[in-house]
């Protein structure tokens, strides 16, 4: 069974390649269809591997910038990336992170990081789960009474009282149909970057449902926008990891090749599902992430790794029954468009 | 679809070059690791140009992985692209159903 494992030449070892195109798969598929990277879940899945801690992390970015890409470029040509709008909000997410960073390093000068990141993480974790689910509901409230508005019935709208301050410079973002200051988008991804700075998070985690609840943007542009910011902070990622000496670049290679196939499933999917689900799979999700989090606070590593890996299994299962049922349908009507047309 | 392919890289080139301090999936800065990578373990002469460099030159290392990485993502990119319009799925219109 030698052929199961190839030999990583900067760390030195052998590993069990199917694993990795396994994680790459399951992280790409789960990346394309809520939008981030995904950093929480692949670095449980490579410590499973034996992949050695000190070129985990770096291996994890680069093979998110590259799954990234694909997952931009598919979101992109189903017109789900609001590229004037990522581009203004990485002005805000560059100073908040440097921000974050600085507020970072304060801590550690004060010998307070470790527990005020982990339960700083935890909240923000459980109050966009709260979110999530608290929106839900008051969606599913106003549908049952009729209240069906432009975009269908919604739950939380904080985005119009957001929208109501003009401050100049105004906008026009076409593709996620919003006309806001300026100053809204860059000012929401300069708190988003402040948390992922300071949590040390890629920051997909906040900034989608930020764009949903914050921004206004439809759910699949939050997706296909923000897949476009972790694509630049995942490359610059690989940039500074990689002259560091922190990646595996052959690991890198192996994880991407079943990372570009599962990234393809997770944006398709998004196609058939609608936004509401894609909503509450993502707060269980965040849910699935903040437990794990807790759980290594008590020093319970293994649970937690069990639990995020569970987790990871299921979503993306679900994702890929979304995925090939949405499809099924679609070439059967095809098909039967046909034949009624023949 | 190149063009659009060409002008994202070309994007993508000048925000990491104009911001180089957004260390968003970075998590942090990383300390230099100093890891020896061993050559005489590899056959193939890509792979010993590639250790050389990670043993002797760390930037062009961070280059070349920020290079590999984003060719790899647009070849694969390309590559399932290809696949995937195969099926016959329709991959250019979707609908935004929110409930």
């Amino acid at each position: 069974m030698d052929w199961l494992y190839m030999y990583m030449p900067i760390a030195g070892f052998d590993i069990f390649w199917p694993g990795l195109v396994l994680i790459g798969f399951s992280v790409g598929v789960i990346g394309g269809f809520f939008g981030m990277g995904g950093a929480w879940m692949v670095t449980p899945g490579l410590n499973i591997l034996g992949f050695p801690m000190a070129f985990a992390i770096g291996s994890d970015i680069a093979h998110i910038a590259g799954k990234s890409m694909v997952s931009t470029f598919r979101h992109s040509k189903f017109g789900n990336v609001d590229y004037k709008l990522g581009v203004v909000m990485v002005i805000g997410t560059v100073i908040g992170i440097e921000v974050g960073a600085q507020i970072v390093m304060w801590l550690e000068a004060l010998g307070k990081v470790g527990p005020v990141v982990r339960w700083v993480y935890v909240g923000v974790l459980l109050l966009i789960a709260f979110m999530v689910f608290y929106d839900y509901r008051k969606a599913v409230k106003a549908r049952a009474r009729g209240d069906v508005g432009e975009r269908g019935a919604e739950g939380i709208t904080w985005y119009r009282t957001l929208h109501k301050i003009k401050i100049p410079p105004m906008m026009h973002f076409r593709v996620a149909g919003i006309y806001c200051s300026a100053w809204l988008p860059i000012f929401v991804s300069f708190l988003t970057g402040v948390l992922a700075g300071f949590l040390g998070i890629g920051g997909g985690l906040l900034r989608m449902p930020a764009l949903v609840y914050l921004v206004g943007c439809p759910t699949h542009i939050a997706v296909g926008t923000d897949l476009f910011e972790v694509m630049i902070s995942g490359l610059y990622g690989t940039f500074t990891y990689g002259a560091k000496g922190r990646i595996e670049m052959w690991a890198v290679f192996v994880m991407l090749c079943g990372a570009a196939i599962g990234a393809q499933f997770g944006t398709v999917a998004t196609k058939y599902a609608k936004g509401y689900g894609i909503r509450v799979a993502f707060g269980l999700a965040v849910l699935a992430c903040m437990i794990s989090i807790i759980l290594k606070q008590f020093k319970y590593d293994m649970s937690a790794t069990v639990l995020i890996l569970g987790a990871v299994g299921a979503i993306s299962l679900y994702i890929i029954i979304i995925m090939v049922r949405g499809a099924a349908q679609e070439l059967r009507e095809k098909k039967e468009a046909q034949q009624l047309a023949a | 679809m190149r063009t659009v392919y060409l002008g994202l890289c070309a994007l993508v080139a000048a925000i990491v070059s104009l911001f180089p301090d957004p260390a968003v999936a970075a998590g942090g800065g990383a300390e230099m690791l100093v890891v020896v990578a061993d050559k005489r373990m590899v056959d193939s002469e890509i792979t010993k140009y590639l250790l050389d460099v990670y043993n002797v030159n760390p930037f062009l290392m961070g280059v070349w992985c920020t290079i590999l990485t984003a060719a790899l993502g647009v070849t694969l990119g390309f590559l399932t692209d290809q696949i995937m319009k195969r099926t016959g799925i329709d991959l250019t219109s979707r609908k935004i159903v929110e409930h």
